[in-house]
């Protein structure tokens, strides 16, 4: 038995109180410190490479600037998708749920932590090969990669090896949650790692569709053993994976707002119950909604995509719930603090401190980025905006501030914690000019985005005039201000680097809070049915399958003949 | 499991908004016959040239349907045939559409009138033109380095 146990057991004795249990770890051990940082450090090479991709794609779009010895827009766009959207966010869920983990069920075992490790360097040897393929423009796929245009196999090998890896570092972080639960037998688990868990169950549940259409499809084909195959089954899988995918970048975001912002803010969390029930329903509509993203498509019929845009929008509630027990959270704290009237509690908010400030920016971009994502959502409405680079102002607000506002508020406690060191007044407003750098930024690029949008204007495309067409003279206008947007934003990502590079090495020793808030007193108690993974698990799978068996079977038994791979129209 | 009374009541409302809105983009699309392309129309890719009605590309008046012009076009990299299509303003027409290679997008830039074309399939779409102009077809999904090359142009007269 450990030490940490005995101390479990102890508190226990004193205050009967479940909540007692999080007094007694309060730092993540310094063996899982390091796997942590580990995930830190490719994420934030990840920001810098694929932030400066980003701003070579403004400028090109703003028609004023064309790219230098021979490098092609498309394998530029390619980079920033992959680093932003898939390294930067896996790595950081991971090692963000490696650390919360630890610090709220305790240190991992020796056996466990290597498993991590394992997990770690898969998924990096896995992102560093398919790096090489599209520096040496072997798989300018952007990062849907969908068939067929057709990257090097090794491309695509890579792509899985994350998968794999991410799995790896998932079982270890199930296999101490189990543990804690072995050892605290009928307790109510912390509620940070089952959020981990949530998350982790969503993930794996959903990468096997990407494990699928990668190791079942597109490897064997992209090798050549196969010559053709089902273009539509491709998508499909993808994006049953695809809208997860999303989602299991926000959960952590989501942790942050919930666990570590009312601790920030000296307050309480208003509800562990609803807490875990908004989780669970984002696991249970993460998955059986990825037809959303194929409105436009043929062969997939009407019904089907109409249940699926139900089943999409019914994301609303678990966000009401979460946006409701956030701004209670917020306005218990001012009103403790003495704030009178309606709005007085909001005055008294910490808006000097970054780690508080960034997030709540993220959850404020979450309103237009909510509401954008609703639109996209809508059907028929889908069509105004299908592919137009309006959808690229939305995950710009979404992903790009709500989520990375939210990781950055969080590095600047979760580094120094990890390293030993203290994040300083001076850093700290370091900081906070990022985060305002970056809201203006984002306003000004993703506004431009979605206006533009609007009128037709494509996404994914390099500077055109379309032939002199009097519309494409107008996107133009908007793309010069995305340009001004992107700019600003990448000297918001040089102050944030800047911020973190302070925090790993030259920020004072000491102890930064990884801050984890204890519930409200009087609040409900948990109910353990929302413990009980298998009733979520298997009410998970019914929905994927009343989602997806039909349209499923619809395309194999309707496939027409498949598609032969065109590696020559990306350059190869 | 406890729910605070103004929490119930702000979840209420906002589910209740939410089922408003759900019927009434589910009504619309099926009264309306607003449905996104849901075509099931499927041809081998490779022989596109050969088969009716993508042998002859192009604007055709027809008879007796429910739209009074049929657009034929396909794409491939990178461009669309017809280059141009001209239809009078006020028509009801169905935009029939597939592609001899990789996936290529359908987009009457400003318009819904928007769809994926993919290898195999054949997309339709039916729109009523109601306002005279000049608007460009984009393709609006990545199809390779000349992508953002691929447009052609609807015309809508009087």
């Amino acid at each position: 038995m450990t030490t940490a146990i005995k101390e479990t057991k102890v508190s226990q004795s004193i205050n009967s109180k479940v909540v007692s249990k999080s007094k007694t770890i309060t730092k993540v051990d310094r063996k899982d410190a390091k796997l942590a940082l580990a995930h830190m450090y490719v994420a934030f090479i990840a920001l810098f490479i694929g932030g400066l991709c980003g701003l070579l794609q403004v400028l090109v779009r703003s028609g004023k600037f064309e790219l230098p010895w021979g490098i092609g827009y498309y394998q530029v766009l390619t980079v920033h998708g992959v680093l932003l959207g898939l390294v930067l966010t896996t790595y950081f869920a991971m090692g963000f749920h490696t650390a919360a983990v630890s610090r709220t069920c305790g240190a991992y075992t020796d056996g466990q932590r290597k498993l991590g490790w394992i997990g770690f360097w898969i998924m990096t040897i896995g992102t560093t090969a398919a790096a090489i393929m599209v520096l040496l423009n072997e798989a300018s796929v952007l990062f849907t990669f969908y068939a067929p245009l057709q990257a090097h196999w090794i491309f695509y090998a890579g792509i899985a090896l994350v998968v794999v890896g991410s799995w790896i570092l998932a079982l270890m972080q199930g296999l101490r949650f189990a543990q804690w639960k072995k050892e605290n037998k009928g307790q109510v688990t912390p509620l940070l790692s089952f959020m981990v868990m949530i998350n982790n169950l969503m993930w794996t549940v959903a990468t096997i569709g990407a494990a699928a259409v990668v190791l079942f499809q597109l490897i064997p084909w992209s090798i050549g053993w196969v010559e053709r195959i089902d273009i539509l089954l491709s998508r499909t899988l993808f994006w049953y994976f695809g809208h997860a995918l999303v989602y299991f970048w926000l959960l952590p975001a989501y942790m942050v707002w919930y666990i570590a912002i009312p601790k920030i803010i000296g307050g309480k969390i208003f509800s562990d119950a609803l807490a875990r029930l908004a989780f669970i329903l984002f696991l249970l509509l993460s998955i059986p909604v990825g037809i959303h993203h194929q409105l436009t498509e043929p062969g997939i019929d009407a019904f089907w995509k109409f249940l699926q845009v139900v089943l999409t929008m019914f994301v609303v509630v678990p966000s009401l719930m979460t946006a409701f027990s956030l701004f209670a959270t917020f306005e218990l704290r001012g009103r403790e603090l003495g704030a009178k009237g309606i709005f007085g509690w909001f005055k008294n908010l910490p808006w000097n401190d970054s780690r508080f400030l960034l997030p709540f920016i993220g959850m404020v971009a979450f309103i237009p980025g909510g509401a954008g994502g609703i639109v996209n959502a809508s059907y028929q409405m889908n069509q105004l905006i299908h592919n137009t680079i309006w959808v690229t102002g939305h995950f710009h607000l979404t992903a790009a501030t709500t989520v990375v506002l939210t990781y950055f508020g969080a590095a600047f406690w979760l580094i120094p914690h990890l390293t030993g060191r203290k994040l300083t007044q001076r850093i700290n407003h370091m900081a906070i000019t990022g985060g305002i750098l970056w809201s203006i930024g984002m306003v000004i690029m993703s506004g431009a985005m979605h206006i533009a949008g609007l009128f037709g204007a494509p996404r994914r495309s390099d500077y055109s005039t379309y032939g002199g067409s009097e519309q494409a003279v107008e996107w133009i206008s908007y793309q010069v201000a995305q340009a001004v947007g992107g700019t600003i934003l990448f000297v918001a990502i040089l102050v944030i680097i800047g911020v973190v590079i302070n925090l790993l090495w030259y920020a004072p020793k000491g102890d930064e809070e990884f801050p984890v808030a204890e519930v409200a007193e009087g609040a409900a108690k948990t109910p353990m049915i929302l413990e009980n993974f298998k009733v979520w698990g298997v009410i998970l799978v019914a929905l994927i399958i009343i989602a997806y068996t039909v349209p499923i079977i619809d395309i194999i038994s309707n496939s027409p003949l498949g598609s032969v791979g065109y590696p020559h129209l990306i350059g190869r | 499991m406890h729910l605070h009374k103004y929490e119930k009541w702000w979840l209420a409302f906002g589910t209740s908004i939410l089922v408003v809105f759900l019927v009434v983009v589910g009504v619309t699309a099926v009264h309306g016959s607003t449905h996104p392309n849901q075509s099931k129309w499927t041809i081998n890719y490779e022989e596109v040239d050969t088969i009716a009605p993508f042998d002859n590309p192009g604007v055709h008046k027809v008879e007796g349907k429910d739209w009074d012009y049929e657009v034929v076009l396909v794409a491939s990299a990178f461009n669309y045939n017809p280059m141009e299509i001209e239809v009078p303003v006020g028509s009801k027409v169905k935009f029939i559409a597939t592609t001899k290679d990789v996936i290529h997008g359908f987009q009457v830039a400003g318009t819904n009138i928007n769809m994926m074309l993919e290898p195999g399939y054949v997309s339709q779409y039916v729109a009523t033109v109601d306002k005279v102009g000049e608007y460009t077809i984009v393709c609006n999904e990545y199809c390779g380095i000349g992508h953002a090359m691929m447009y052609s142009t609807l015309k809508v007269v009087e």
